[in-house]
Formats: structure tokens, sequence, C-alpha cells
């Protein structure tokens, strides 16, 4: 290798500065650990991505500069309001999106990559391009639209409770066969454009339909999934493109996808195939209506924000279990200062976090952090389960089904099994609730007829600031 | 780079984020998970890539909206992370960021 000027254009000095991004993402991930190094860790990572977007821009022969600059300046004019402007609620839908345009920038290159092969033509296009850049435009289609659905549902802008199409799965498996189908057509050498916007096509339609069946309670899944999915997609985009810092960035991404949707999984008790085909809510065990007759006593008591009060205010202990509901209602500062207004007095209060609480893998720690709670308050459900038992109040605010006893012991139960946090272990149980309706999984929870339950209902915001005005006017 | 070396990488990395991934708490999977969006964002490099060389309309048209899909993958990411991230305070932290709000505020 000789040192000449263009010496920063030599194919080793560049891979050799994507091997530095790569150490960088790795390095950055691993800082992501701990909430002391992760800001600095995130800041690690992008520094990563910066070094292979630059290495990238010196390859011999990358050019179009009005393009690439009209492209990178759509996309950062999109990304840096959006990224500034989103509510920390609106979170998830907020990651559904990025990793949704991810997979469709991933889909694109790989169809605009076989269009510019064929127009070249010549020789068959080689299966070691093939293969990996099908499956590339086949994973990269489906992760678009289903994150554009997850984001639908999530922005509600189409209904977050579960749809049931006629055909079911039926037709999930017709679309996976017809664009599987057409990739191996493709890649056994059938030269066509148009057989791989089919596969674009059914493989978009699959995402659209896997996706829309899925109740919102069943998000952290879909979005852990559909995270993965496009990250595979990448490396295999990396292989045909024949790029290492895609190859490793994409399968870390894929990797750590894949983690987190098998944790949310096993934190619902379900298998990710249930959670795809199971169409929650939509069917299952317990028919309200069946369960009126096996002899519970029903009876639900209501109770107000100045007896709250007076609970919270003369408690050791408060365990404040946050869901959903919290989040819809915005009440995590509210919550925050009732919590800082009973430290005061004296009461220690941690929040009880359940993995699959909110609409995606801890979301209602973002919500807590933005609201200036310290992290260590926020609990993980091993280490707060044993202590219920201490709990004077538990204060459940918006979360149901992670709280429902009948995961313990109703066998007929839909969500008979799943690890949830033991609410009804506590000397007294405060539930702040809209209403009396059943939550996203649609099952009757027990833990409201329980005797040492007092419902509160409302608005969590507003319950929770009467209940602060109450303690500060003790 | 032949295919088996490719192949090896992907296999090897894979390992690296199961082992790097796994510890992450789950306090901090929401900025794990849009951290590693922000990451797969890299795709960005493959519309570089191909932009230059591509020929006829389409084409560049569907590379620009790549890219510009790639680039809002990666900024908005990297972004929203780091909003996210600058939340999760511990007790001391907080301490000290109140003070240096503060000090700035003076």
């Amino acid at each position: 290798m000789t040192v000449h000027a263009s010496f920063l254009q030599d194919r080793d000095f560049i891979n050799s500065l994507y091997i530095v991004a790569v150490i960088l993402f790795i390095v950055g991930l691993r800082m992501l650990r701990g909430p002391r190094t992760a800001v600095q860790g995130n800041i690690v990572a992008a520094t990563g991505m910066a070094i292979a977007v630059v290495a990238t821009l010196l390859v011999r022969g990358v050019g179009d500069w009005h393009l690439i600059a009209l492209g990178v300046g759509i996309g950062t004019a999109v990304g840096i309001p959006s990224a500034r402007s989103v509510k920390m609620t609106a979170m998830p839908q907020m990651v559904a999106l990025f990793n949704g345009v991810g997979g469709g920038a991933i889909a694109l290159i790989a169809v605009t990559e076989y269009r510019e092969l064929l127009h070249h033509g010549g020789e068959n296009p080689e299966l070691s391009f093939l293969i990996p850049s099908l499956f590339a435009a086949l994973i990269g289609s489906i992760s678009f639209w289903g994150s554009l659905v997850a984001f639908a549902k999530l922005q509600e802008l189409i209904s977050g409770r579960p749809v049931k199409l006629p055909g079911g799965s039926l037709v999930n498996l017709v679309l996976a066969a017809i664009a599987v189908l057409a990739a191996v057509v493709v890649a056994a050498g059938t030269e066509s454009e148009a057989l791989v916007w089919l596969i674009l096509l059914a493989a978009g339609l699959l995402g659209i339909f896997a996706v829309l069946p899925i109740g919102g309670a069943d998000m952290p899944v879909v979005i852990s999934t559909l995270n993965a999915f496009t990250g595979l997609s990448a490396a295999a985009a990396g292989i045909a493109l024949d790029n290492v810092a895609l190859i490793v960035a994409g399968m870390l991404v894929g990797a750590s996808g894949s983690i987190l949707t098998k944790q949310m999984a096993d934190a619902m008790n379900r298998s990710i195939g249930n959670v795809f085909f199971g169409g929650f809510g939509s069917g299952g065990g317990s028919a309200p209506g069946a369960d009126a007759e096996d002899g519970v006593d029903r009876t639900v008591r209501s109770t107000s924000a100045a007896d709250v009060a007076l609970q919270l205010s003369y408690a050791r202990l408060v365990v404040v279990v946050p869901g959903y509901g919290m989040a819809v209602a915005q009440a995590q500062r509210a919550v925050a200062d009732l919590a800082a207004a009973l430290e005061k007095r004296g009461v220690e209060v941690l929040y009880a976090i359940h993995p699959v609480a909110g609409r995606m893998p801890g979301h209602m720690n973002v919500l807590l952090a933005e609201a200036d709670v310290p992290y260590e308050k926020l609990k993980e459900m091993d280490d707060i389960n044993p202590e219920f038992a201490r709990t004077d109040v538990a204060l459940v605010i918006g979360a149901n089904d992670v709280t429902n006893p009948a995961a313990r012991n109703v066998t007929d139960s839909p969500i008979y099994g799943m690890p949830i946090l033991d609410v009804d272990k506590a000397g007294s149980i405060i539930v702040l609730k809209r209403s009396m309706s059943s939550g996203f999984a649609g099952i009757d929870n027990p833990l409201f007829y329980d005797p040492k339950t007092q419902m509160l209902f409302g608005d969590a915001k507003s319950s929770v600031g009467e209940i602060l005005a109450e303690v500060q006017a003790l | 780079m032949d295919l088996v070396t490719e192949i090896a990488i992907l296999v090897l990395a894979a390992f690296v984020g199961f082992e790097v991934i796994s510890k992450v708490p789950n306090t901090l999977h929401t900025p794990l998970m849009s951290g590693t969006n922000a990451i797969h964002g890299i795709v960005v490099l493959g519309g570089l890539l191909l932009v230059g060389p591509a020929e006829g309309f389409l084409n560049e048209l569907l590379l620009v909206i790549a890219i510009a899909f790639g680039t809002i993958n990666v900024v908005g990411g990297f972004l929203v992370t780091d909003r996210m991230l600058g939340m999760f305070k511990g007790r001391k932290a907080e301490q000290v960021k109140r003070a240096a709000d503060e000090e700035q505020g003076a």
C-alpha cells in the first residue's frame, strides 16, 4: 500500500474507520448499562455514527453531492424538530416511527440496488448478493409498514384495541408465502423488477395485517420485535453491500431487539407467536358475564381524596404502582409532587415498575425520570414484590393487568402465569382509575373487589392533584 | 470481502450484542431501544454509497428518500435518546444539577 494524496480513499483506511465506528457502537451500548454512564454512551455511539458516515463519503465514486445534501437536509429538517418536541408520553410512537423509516430506507436501498444491477445488465447477479438483498427488502418492508401501524395505534389515529381481521393468520400465511416465493424465484435467476416490487408489497401488507390485530398492551413486544427486524435487515443489507459497519451495527441491533422481545414476552408469560397470532382480548376464558356468577363478592369501595391523603400521610411506606393510565392522564409530574410532599412528612415512597407497564419497555421509567424522580426509587418487579408485605399503602395509578391477582390463581384467565406485582399483599390498596372498565386485555380484575381495596374514580392527574392539596392542608 | 468472512463477522456481532445488551437494567430499556434504533439508522450509508453511481430519475428519487429516512432515523434517534437520558437523575446528580441551574439563572 502506497501512501499518496488520496490515501483517504484507500479501502483499508475506510475499513479501519468502520472498525473504529463499530468499536464506538459497542462501547456506547455497554455504557448504556448504568444511568450514570448512559448519556456519554449515547454520545459515544453517535460519534461512531459520524465517523462511519464520514468514512463512507470518502469512498471513491461516492458523489452526487446535491442529492446527498438534499436527502440529509430533509432528514435533518424532519428528525431534529420531531426529536426535540416529542412528549415523553409519546415516546413509544416516536420510536416506532424512527424504527419504521429505518426499515423503509433498507427496503428502498435493496430495490434500487437490484434495479441498478438489472439496468447494467450483463451477467446474473450473484447469490451472495441476491439472498441478503432480498431478505433486507422483505424484512425492511415488514418493519416499515408494521411500524407505521404501531405508530398509528399508539397515536390513536386508529383503534388501539385488537382489530380482528377476517381470515386472520391465514391471510398472513398467504402473504408470507407470496413474498418468500417471489424472493426464491428472483434468487433462482429470474430477472424481474416486478417480482421485487411484489416482495415489497406482500411483505408490507404482511406487516400491516400482523400488527393490526395486536392490542395496545402487547405493544412493548411488537415494538421490540420490529426493532430487531430492522436491525437484521440492516445487517443483511450490509452483506449485500459488502459493508462491515452495516453488518456489525445491524446485527447489534438485531441482537438487542431480540433480547428485549424475549424479555417482554417472558414478562407477560406469553410466547412471541402468541402475541402475534393470539389476538389477546378478543377471546379467552374470562368473559365478564361468566365470571359474574362465580360467587366472588363484587362490591367496590370508593373513597375520597381527603381520605386517601390521610391514609398516605400516616403511612410508613407507600408504593406507587404506575401504569399506562398515568401516562395518558399526564399525571407523572403530579405523582412526583405528591411523593415529595409525603417524603417531607417522613413517609418512604417507592415506585413499583412492571417490565411491561406502558407501551414500550421501560416506558414508566422515562416518564418518572422526566418528573425528576430519582432512579433509585424505581424498583423492578423482583425487587419490590417482597416489599409489599411491609407496605402500608399501595397506590395504583392507571395500572390494571400488571396487578391482577387472577394471573396467579385463575387458570383459565388469559393472563394466567404472567408475573405480576403483588399489590394485594400490601396493608391497603388505593386504585386510581377513570372508571370500572377493564384494562386493554379486557380482563376483570379481582383486586378491585378486594376488601382492602378502595377506588378513587376520576382523571388520574386531577385525582392526584386533589390528594396533594389535602396532604398539604393536613 | 468474501461471504464466509461476512457471515463470521455477523455471527460474532450477534454474540457481542447478546452479551452487551442482556445486562441493561429494565430502567434503561426505553433509551436502549431508541439508542439501538438510532444505530440501525446506519443504513443511511447504503444510500450514500449508491446515490453517486445511480442512474435514472426513479433510482435517484428512491435513494434520496432512503437517505432522508436514514437521516431521520439517525439524527432523531440519537437526539431523542439524549433527551431521555438527560432526565435520568440519581439523588446526588439531581442536587448537583439544581445547583448548576441556579448558578446559570443567577
